[in-house]
């Protein structure tokens, strides 16, 4: 891990209007770390997420990746700089294909033009195979699931956890550096849970990405987190190993309530 | 990860667009190859004006293949885009304006044609970002207001166009006479032979229609395409997987501005003039019907919705004609609504048989009364003739019986049973009785009544149009 972290927010806030959804936050992610955000509904995780990948620019702080600012750069230019994210409430394009969905967010990184495209020069149908199969080892990392009769059909007739497992490979379509995971486990059964767990630090691994991710299941961030980070009404209430956190009193208060930190 | 070989496979979901596949009544055009579906259309349109000299027929064809073009170009921001853009004829109009100034006597120009398409592509591209602008900010209904008031500025622009800061432009409401014909580096084309309809503009027409269709298939298939229509599906989430959406709007809408202008272009080397009131929101209705009828997102479609809405709207033109496709919509619903089908035999052979005695009944009071028929009649009003009381002058009858008619089918509607049967016999003679009298001898309003029932009719039974692609809108 070099000692320029590859994620750095400097005391950034977001208010719509008179609500402030974040507060002066303070959060580094270095490279190759898994770092879990948690904190109860409502406490600002996916406002973090919609800052840093620019759909809302955030009115006071800096943001920082690989040192550089990208406070104020449009959403794509922030992908294609290596931030990919994934959805909590699902956004797949629907009525495209498995394959489509996949490639298409190749976009940011291939370059065949209007002309080139309509005159179909050897190097844009190059550019287009290599999409193509780009496409298809990133639905290989799911196993069997994603591939084979799978890529032709729309997303529509996925599964729920399908939908979520094809919304990852999207992301690492656009080949980032840094991956945004928003509640990756919501709504899957137990097994599909322990499965997300273990590919989370899978794609680690074998993608190099550095992770950070929104998660409520607790085991799910027990299992993956370097570090976590937990977030009430927009301000950071603790940091650390998931043992520290998880036995913190204000974030227990701000889960349970002030009587349950009594008790304990 | 578990390797389970059951998990993650479901083999219905696998096997389900074999399942739809089996029940469409059109799966057959979807196996052929596209390049043959276009070689074939090609050759077809091409051999007409060889089959016959009937300038008619031929300029059919040629208007066939206009609006070809300019559905072919509202599918791209309407289809692919997902931008309902209501200001589209202002582009078809803006291209046959351009021509007109640049070939034509107005200012002495008399630019050779492919010249002015280039030209024209080039304006109409930027004209399309600038009308494009608004989709940025705005999406759906929003958006689509806003185009029509760009359409609406384009109106009062040619308009009043007669004295722009002092420049007489556009002629007015007088618009712009005396185009030259389509030329190729000084080799004319004229309009028409001896007054007969030049053939040879069906070939250009047949050029661009596959330039055009090629370039526009070759840009669907990229990853322009593949990002235009990732943007109709959700536009946050395609910004954020890398695409810059504004300026895919922007070019969707380029895409569609140069080739409804080069379209333009095309038609008003073939026409005298141009004037502001050919470019009206019934001719965009009708592009969008020939879209939406052909399935919005496919180009086969869009081309097969133009064929089918002007083909229908001109075949419609003949009383006859119109005729048949009358009873025949009626003898469709019938079958489509009445269960047991043989109800539906059973209902018309009582409508035949009250005409019968009907006809018996009004032909006993005054023989007037049944003499409605034009002896220059086709044949389906000879064989109605027989059953069917047609006044010689219906009058007053008219109105009531169109109003009758619309009571009988309201309170057809409500009643059950038998009773149902009962009044669809009456209801139908009376449909045939208004038929006859007021809607045949109106054929321009009625054959926009009989497309409307035509897209009503498929839009029940197939939303996405012919040949679109199925839309499924699940979160």
């Amino acid at each position: 891990m070099s000692d320029r972290p590859l994620l750095e927010l400097r005391g950034v806030s977001m208010a719509f209007g008179g609500l402030r959804c974040l507060d002066g936050l303070d959060l580094h992610v270095g490279e190759g770390e898994i770092v879990s955000v948690i904190g109860p509904n409502g406490a600002g995780k996916t406002t973090l997420f919609n800052l840093i990948t620019g759909v809302y620019e955030p009115t006071g702080g800096d943001i920082l990746f690989e040192g550089r600012s990208i406070k104020g750069l449009p959403p794509h230019r922030i992908t294609q700089l290596g931030i990919a994210r994934t959805f909590q409430t699902l956004r797949l394009f629907l009525n495209m294909s498995v394959r489509e969905n996949v490639m298409a967010a190749a976009y940011g990184h291939t370059k065949a033009g209007v002309f080139r495209s309509m005159l179909r020069t050897p190097g844009m149908r190059r550019e287009e195979k290599e999409i193509r199969e780009l496409a298809e080892k990133r639905l290989a990392f799911f196993g069997d699931r994603l591939v084979g009769y799978r890529w032709d059909q729309p997303a529509y007739s996925l599964s729920y956890a399908n939908r979520r497992r094809l919304e990852i490979a999207r992301a690492t379509a656009t080949n980032p550096k840094l991956l945004l995971l928003d509640e990756p486990a919501a709504g899957m059964n137990p097994v599909e849970t322990r499965e997300i767990t273990e590919l989370i630090a899978k794609l680690r691994e074998e993608g190099g990405y550095t992770i950070l991710v929104i998660e409520h299941d607790m085991h799910v961030v027990e299992g993956i987190s370097d570090r976590v980070v937990a977030l009430d009404h927009g301000v950071k209430i603790a940091e650390g190993s998931f043992e520290e956190v998880a036995t913190d009193p204000r974030v227990i208060e701000a889960y349970l309530g002030a009587r349950a930190v009594e008790r304990t | 990860m578990s390797e389970g070989p059951a998990i993650g496979r479901d083999e219905w979901v696998a096997r389900a667009d074999e399942i739809i596949e089996r029940h469409r009544l059109l799966g057959l055009a979807d196996r052929v190859p596209g390049w043959a579906r276009l070689l074939a259309f090609v050759v077809a349109v091409a051999a007409i004006p060889l089959i016959t000299d009937d300038g008619y027929v031929n300029s059919v064809v040629f208007d066939t293949l206009v609006f070809c073009l300019l559905a072919l170009g509202l599918n791209v921001a309407v289809g692919w885009g997902g931008l309902l853009d209501l200001g589209y004829i202002a582009f078809f109009g803006f291209g046959a304006y351009t021509y007109a100034i640049l070939s034509s006597d107005k200012f002495g120009l008399h630019l050779t044609s492919p010249l002015v398409l280039v030209i024209v592509l080039v304006l109409g591209a930027l004209l399309g970002f600038l009308v494009g602008l608004p989709s940025w900010r705005l999406v759906g209904d929003y958006l689509a207001i806003v185009t029509l008031f760009a359409y609406q500025i384009f109106i009062s622009v040619v308009t009043n166009g007669h004295d722009l800061f002092g420049v007489d432009l556009t002629g007015g409401v007088n618009g712009i006479s005396n185009l030259d014909p389509f030329d190729v580096f000084g080799f004319e084309l004229p309009v028409s032979h001896r007054g007969i309809f030049n053939s040879n503009y069906v070939y250009v027409a047949l050029v661009l229609f596959v330039a055009v269709f090629g370039a526009l298939h070759l840009i669907n298939h990229s990853r322009i395409g593949r990002a235009w229509r990732a943007l109709r599906e959700d536009t946050l989430a395609a910004e954020l997987m890398g695409m810059p959406t504004d300026w895919l709007k922007l070019l969707a809408f380029a895409f569609g501005a140069s080739v409804a202008a080069m379209t333009g272009s095309l038609f008003a080397s073939l026409k005298i003039g141009v004037f502001p009131e050919t470019f009206s929101l019934t001719l965009l209705i009708t592009v969008y019907a020939m879209l939406i009828l052909g399935g919005v997102g496919s180009q086969t479609g869009a081309v097969l919705g133009a064929v089918v809405v002007y083909v229908f709207l001109e075949a419609l033109r003949n009383a006859d004609v119109s005729g048949w496709v009358f009873y025949l919509a009626v003898v469709l619903a019938l079958l489509y609504l009445l269960r047991p089908r043989w109800m539906v035999g059973v209902v018309l052979a009582a409508t035949v048989a009250f005409g019968f005695v009907a006809h018996a009944v009004a032909g006993a009071i005054d023989e007037s009364w049944t003499a409605g028929a034009p002896p220059d009649a086709g044949a389906v009003t000879r064989a109605l003739d027989v059953w069917v009381a047609i006044p010689a002058s219906p009058g007053d009858a008219k109105p009531v019986a169109y109003v009758v008619l619309i009571a009988l089918l309201l309170v057809s509607t409500v009643v059950t049973g038998v009773w149902r049967y009962a009044l669809l016999v009456p209801t139908l003679y009376l449909a045939a009785f208004v038929w006859e009298t007021v809607l045949a001898p109106q054929p321009d309003v009625t054959r926009f009544a009989l497309l409307g029932a035509l897209l009503v009719g498929i839009m029940i039974t197939r939303p996405w149009g012919i040949l679109g692609e199925r839309r499924v809108e699940i979160v």
